[in-house]
C-alpha cells in the first residue's frame, strides 16, 4: 500500500448506493444537521450499483465508486470505511480483490470522501465505521464490485480477440485465453473495458473456489505503521497552519467567565486567544507554546445549573426511576406472575459506570475555514457527519466542505462523535490560516463522550430442577440512539440499550425485558461493544447465579439451555475443552484461582470465552488465561479474528478491572493514566482462540471479544472468592482475605 | 538557539530551554513518526533514542539534549537493530490502529541492544511503560523475541 490521499473519486458524483440487496434503510441524521429526515434508500442492487454506470472518460477504468484501474495497470481501492486497528484496511480489500482477480500487493488504497450517497454501510444507513459491520456490510456488495469489473475486463479481452468471454480467465490482473495462450493485462484493456455495457448478472466465487478469503493476509497498513510514515489525523501539516490547545467548561453546560488574555499574549509563539460561550483555545506557533499560553490564560467558568453534579446523585436518581414500570422490549409468557408464584425466586441489581474511551490518539482535528469552502483533516469514524456539521458551523454549502479522513489512533465508538470536529471548526473559523486544535490527555479524558451508567434491575424464578422458568429485567440507562440515531429510536425503546438482553439465546419459557431512559445532564456515547458489552455482562453474571442457586456447573447449566442454539452451543463446548473446564486448577497459599464462563451471540457471532484468574491477599484481581471459542461465519482473515479478540479482551478487562469516570462538584475526577488504568504488557493474559469454520455470511468481530469477557472475569472472581460482583469497575477492597 | 543532532542531520532551532523534545520534533522539525499519547511521561508514545537510551521525549527538555545523538522512528530502519525489530512487527502482524507502535518499537529497540535473549520479566521491564490501547501486547513480546534471534547475527 502507498499513500493514502484524500481526493475525491472521479466518479464522486455519481449515485452508487452501496447497498445489500434489496434492503431499505434509514439514513442517520444528527439534531441540527438533518439532511432532509429518513430517506428510503434506493433498492437497487448492489449488482446493479456497482455496474450500473461504467464511466466513458479516458483514460483508465472506474466502473464504480471502490475500484480505479488506469493506463499503468495501477488499481486503486477506495476505503469506504476507517482504518482504527480492526483490519479493515486488509479485509475490505480482500473482499474486492478475491474477485476482481488482483495481486494485493500492488493495490493502492485511498480514503473515500465523505459521501453516504457513495458510501453509506448498508446495515448502519450511513457513511459509518461501527458496530462490527464493516466486513458484514461490505461481504456481497464489494465482492460483487470487484467481480463486476472483473467481468467488463474479460469482455474486453474477449472482443479483442474475437472469443467467447466464457473461455477466457482472470488471474493476476490479466485476462488469458488459454486455448490460444493469448494474454492481456488489465492496463491494456482499461479503455475497451470502459465503453463496455455492464454486467445486468454478477456471479460470484463458490467459497470452494476463494483463493484469498480465509486465509490469512499480512496487514496492508503495517509498513507505514512500524516505520512512523502512517499519518493520523493529529500529523496533518499545513503551510501556515497554527497549533491550538484548548479547554472547555469543566462542567457540563458551564460557560466562559474570564481569562488573562494580556498573560497568554505575552507567552512567546502564542499569537492569539479564541472563545467560544464554553471553550477557549490559545493558537501559538506549536503545541508547547499554546500549553503554556493556556496556563498563563487561567480560564475561570460559571459552573451552571450541574456545578454541584456528583455520579452519587445521579445515581440515586437511577435508582428511583429503575423502580417504575419501562417500555416493554421482551415479554414472553407472564415472567412476572410466575416470578411471584415461585417458591425460588432470586433478585439482583446491577451497575456500570461511565467510561472514557482513552484513545492513545487524542482528540484533535485540524481545518481551513476560508470564504468560499472548509477542509477539514481528521480521523473519523463518520466523515459524513463530520462534513455536514462543519457545513452547518460555517454557513457553507455541504458540497463546500471536503473531510480529508486519516488513519485513526483508536476509535472504539469515541471518533463517532463529531464534538472535537465542530469545536475545531467553530475556532477556525475565527481565523484566516489553517488551524490544527490539539487537545491534552487531560482534556481528553475530562471531555470524553462517556459511555453511559447502567442501573440494571433483574429478577428470576427456578423450577423443580433448579432451571429458570422466569426472567425479567429492566435496563435504566441514558439513551445514546435517541440522539445519535432518532429514527431508531421508536415508542421510548433504545434497541441498544436492551442489546443482548432482549434477544436472550437461553430457554426460559417466560421473560420480560423493559427498559427505562433516564438522562444524565450530558450526552453519552457508544462505546465498543455499545449495548452488549452492558447487557451480556449483567445477563451472564445474573444467569451464573441461577446456576449457582440452582447448584449446577456454570457450563452445564448454560448448555441445557442452548438445546435450540446449535451454533452457540458448540463454542461453549469448544471453549470448555480447550479450557479444560473440568479440570482442577492451580492453587497457591498467596492467590486464590477461579474459572468463569460466558455466553453470547452479538454482532452476527457466536462465542464463548473461559477467564482463568487470580485473586491476591489484597484483593487484587489477575487475568491469567483467556480461552475463546467462536463462530464468526465465513473468516476473511484468520488472524485478523484472533487479534481482534486479544483486543477485545484487553479493552473489556481493563474497564471491568479498573475504569469508571465519576463526577464530583460537576467535574470529572480522572484525568489521564495514573487514574484511568489501562492493561499494560505485564499485565496480559494468555489469549487462545479457536475458530469454528463456518460458510454462513460472516458476523462482526471488533466487539464481541470486548463484551464478552467481563462477566467471564467476574465469574470466575466469584468462583475464586465467592464474592458475587455487582458494580463494576471491581471494588478491591471487597475482595481482600480475611 | 539550539543545535539538535536528529537522525543524524543537524538542525537549528529557535525554541525555549524548557520545550519538551516531542514537541520540537513534532510541531517545529516536522517529524511526527514520534507521537503525543499523555504528556506525563505514563504512556511511553512518545519513546525516542538519545545517545542510544529510550527516553520519552514529552518530559524531555530540549536543552538537555542539545549535542546529543537523538534518534526518531523515522530513522530506525537504518539502525541494525531497529531493523529486525521493524521486520519482525511486519512478520507477525503486531499493529493494530498502530499510534503507540513508534513508542514500542523504539523501546524494544532500546531492550534488544543490550540483551538479545530478553526473558519474560526482562521484557515486562523494558515495556511496561509502553501503553497499548488495541492490547498488541502478546504480538509485541513475540515480535521482541523474534527478532532478538535474528539481532545476535548482526
Amino acid at each position: 500500500m502507498k499513500d493514502m490521499k484524500g481526493s475525491a473519486p472521479r466518479s464522486a458524483t455519481r449515485r452508487q448506493v452501496l447497498q445489500a440487496g434489496g434492503a431499505f434503510v434509514l439514513a442517520f441524521t444528527i439534531p441540527g444537521c438533518d439532511r432532509g429526515g429518513p430517506r428510503e434508500r434506493s433498492a437497487e442492487s448492489a449488482a446493479g450499483a456497482a455496474s450500473a454506470d461504467v464511466t466513458r472518460e479516458a483514460p483508465g477504468l472506474n466502473p464504480n465508486a471502490f475500484i480505479r484501474i488506469d493506463r499503468s495497470g495501477s488499481v486503486t481501492l477506495v476505503m469506504h470505511k476507517v482504518e482504527m486497528g480492526q483490519g479493515t484496511f486488509t479485509s475490505i480489500p480482500m473482499l474486492i480483490a478475491e474477485e476482481l482477480e488482483v495481486d494485493l500487493s500492488r493495490v493502492k488504497l485511498e480514503q473515500a470522501p465523505a459521501n453516504d450517497d457513495l458510501y453509506a454501510d448498508p446495515i448502519l444507513g450511513g457513511q459509518i465505521t461501527g458496530a462490527s459491520t464493516s466486513v458484514r456490510g461490505a461481504w456481497e456488495p464489494l465482492r460483487r464490485a470487484g467481480a463486476a469489473a472483473r467481468m467488463v475486463l474479460i469482455e474486453a479481452a474477449a472482443q479483442e480477440w474475437g472469443v467467447d468471454a466464457n473461455s477466457c480467465v482472470a488471474r493476476n490482473g490479466t485476462v488469458t485465453h488459454p486455448e490460444t495462450n493469448r494474454t492481456l493485462d488489465y492496463s491494456q484493456l482499461v479503455d475497451a473495458a470502459a465503453k463496455l455495457s455492464p454486467p445486468s448478472i454478477v456471479p460470484l466465487k463458490e467459497p470452494a473456489d476463494f483463493k484469498l478469503i480465509g486465509k490469512a493476509h499480512k496487514r496492508l497498513d503495517s509498513p507505514a505503521k512500524v516505520n512512523g510514515s502512517a499519518k493520523f489525523g493529529i500529523d496533518a501539516r499545513l503551510p501556515g497552519m497554527r497549533i491550538a490547545t484548548v479547554a472547555a467548561s469543566p462542567v457540563p453546560g458551564g460557560k466562559l467567565k474570564s481569562t488573562e488574555d494580556a498573560k497568554a499574549l505575552g507567552v512567546k509563539g502564542v499569537y492569539q486567544v479564541l472563545k467560544l460561550d464554553d471553550a477557549v483555545a490559545v493558537v501559538a506557533d506549536h503545541m508547547w507554546s499554546a500549553r503554556q499560553g493556556l496556563a498563563a490564560l487561567a480560564p475561570t467558568w460559571s459552573d451552571g445549573p450541574h456545578a454541584k453534579l456528583t455520579t452519587a446523585a445521579i445515581v440515586a436518581e437511577m435508582a428511583v426511576a429503575s423502580s417504575k414500570e419501562g417500555v416493554v422490549a421482551r415479554d414472553d409468557g407472564d415472567a412476572r406472575q410466575t416470578i411471584t408464584d415461585s417458591g425460588r425466586k432470586l433478585e439482583a441489581i446491577y451497575q456500570m459506570p461511565f467510561l472514557a474511551h482513552a484513545t492513545m490518539e487524542p482528540m484533535n482535528c485540524t481545518v481551513h475555514v476560508r470564504s468560499d469552502a472548509c477542509e477539514i483533516w481528521c480521523g473519523t469514524q463518520v466523515p459524513a457527519i463530520a462534513q455536514s456539521i462543519a457545513a452547518k458551523i460555517t454557513g457553507l454549502p455541504l458540497e463546500k466542505v471536503q473531510v480529508h479522513n486519516h488513519y485513526i489512533g483508536g476509535g472504539f465508538g469515541r471518533r463517532l462523535e463529531v464534538d472535537y470536529v465542530a469545536q475545531a471548526v467553530a475556532f477556525a473559523k475565527q481565523m484566516k490560516e489553517p488551524l490544527k486544535v490539539v487537545w491534552t490527555r487531560e482534556e481528553d479524558i475530562q471531555h470524553g463522550v462517556f459511555r453511559p451508567y447502567y442501573y440494571d434491575r433483574l429478577a428470576a424464578s427456578l423450577d423443580e430442577n433448579g432451571m429458570p422458568s422466569a426472567w425479567t429485567h429492566r435496563v435504566t440507562g441514558s439513551s445514546i440512539t435517541a440522539r445519535y440515531a432518532p429514527d431508531w429510536f421508536k415508542d421510548g425503546l433504545d434497541p441498544d440499550a436492551v442489546e443482548g438482553a432482549r434477544d436472550l439465546k437461553y430457554g426460559i419459557p417466560n421473560i420480560r425485558v423493559e427498559y427505562v431512559r433516564h438522562e444524565p445532564p450530558f450526552a453519552t456515547a457508544y462505546w465498543r461493544g455499545v449495548g452488549a458489552t452492558h447487557n451480556v455482562w449483567v445477563v451472564e453474571s445474573f444467569l451464573d447465579e441461577l446456576a449457582t442457586a440452582a447448584k449446577k456447573d456454570p457450563v452445564e447449566y448454560r448448555r441445557a439451555l442452548l438445546a435450540d442454539v446449535p451454533r452457540l452451543r458448540a463454542v461453549l463446548e469448544l471453549a470448555a475443552l480447550k479450557a479444560g473446564w473440568a479440570e482442577p486448577l492451580r492453587s497457591s497459599s498467596e492467590r486464590r484461582f477461579g474459572r468463569g464462563v460466558s455466553a453470547q451471540f452479538v454482532f452476527g457471532t457466536y462465542m464463548a470465552q473461559i477467564a482463568e484468574v487470580s485473586v491476591g491477599k489484597e484483593g487484587d484481581v489477575r487475568l491469567e488465561r483467556v480461552v475463546c471459542a467462536l463462530d464468526c461465519g465465513q473468516v476473511v482473515n484468520p488472524d485478523t479474528i484472533v487479534a481482534q479478540i486479544e483486543s477485545g479482551v484487553v479493552f473489556g478487562a481493563s474497564a471491568a478491572l479498573w475504569n469508571e469516570i465519576t463526577f464530583d462538584r460537576g467535574r470529572v475526577q480522572q484525568s489521564n493514566f495514573f487514574d484511568y488504568r489501562i492493561m499494560r504488557i505485564n499485565e496480559m493474559p494468555r489469549v487462545e482462540v479457536h475458530i469454528i469454520p463456518s460458510t454462513a455470511s460472516p458476523g462482526g468481530i471488533g466487539e464481541p471479544g470486548c463484551s464478552a469477557i467481563a462477566p467471564a472475569i467476574t465469574n470466575a472472581v466469584f468462583a475464586a472468592t465467592g464474592k458475587r460482583i455487582r458494580k463494576l469497575p471491581i471494588n478491591a477492597e471487597e475482595l481482600r482475605s480475611a | 538557539m539550539l543545535t539538535l543532532n536528529i537522525n543524524g542531520e543537524s538542525h537549528a532551532v529557535d525554541v525555549s530551554e524548557d520545550m519538551p523534545l516531542l514537541w520540537v520534533l513534532r510541531d517545529v522539525v516536522g517529524l511526527t513518526g514520534t507521537k503525543f499519547g499523555c504528556g506525563i511521561s505514563m504512556c511511553g508514545a512518545c519513546t525516542v533514542h538519545v545517545d542510544g537510551e529510550p527516553v520519552r521525549s514529552c518530559v524531555t527538555p530540549v536543552a538537555a539534549v542539545a549535542g546529543k545523538r537523538i534518534v526518531t522512528i523515522e530513522a530506525l530502519e537504518h539502525d541494525p537493530v531497529g531493523n529486525r525489530v521493524q521486520e519482525a512487527w511486519r512478520e507477525l502482524d503486531v499493529v493494530q490502529c498502530g499510534y503507540c507502535q513508534s513508542g514500542q518499537i523504539m523501546s524494544a529497540t532500546a531492550l534488544l541492544r543490550t540483551n538479545q535473549k530478553p526473558s519474560d520479566a526482562d521484557i515486562d521491564a523494558a515495556m511496561t511503560g509502553n501503553l497499548c490501547r488495541c492490547g498488541t501486547y502478546a504480538r509485541i513480546r513475540a515480535a521482541i523475541k523474534l527478532a532478538g534471534t535474528r539481532v545476535t547475527s548482526v
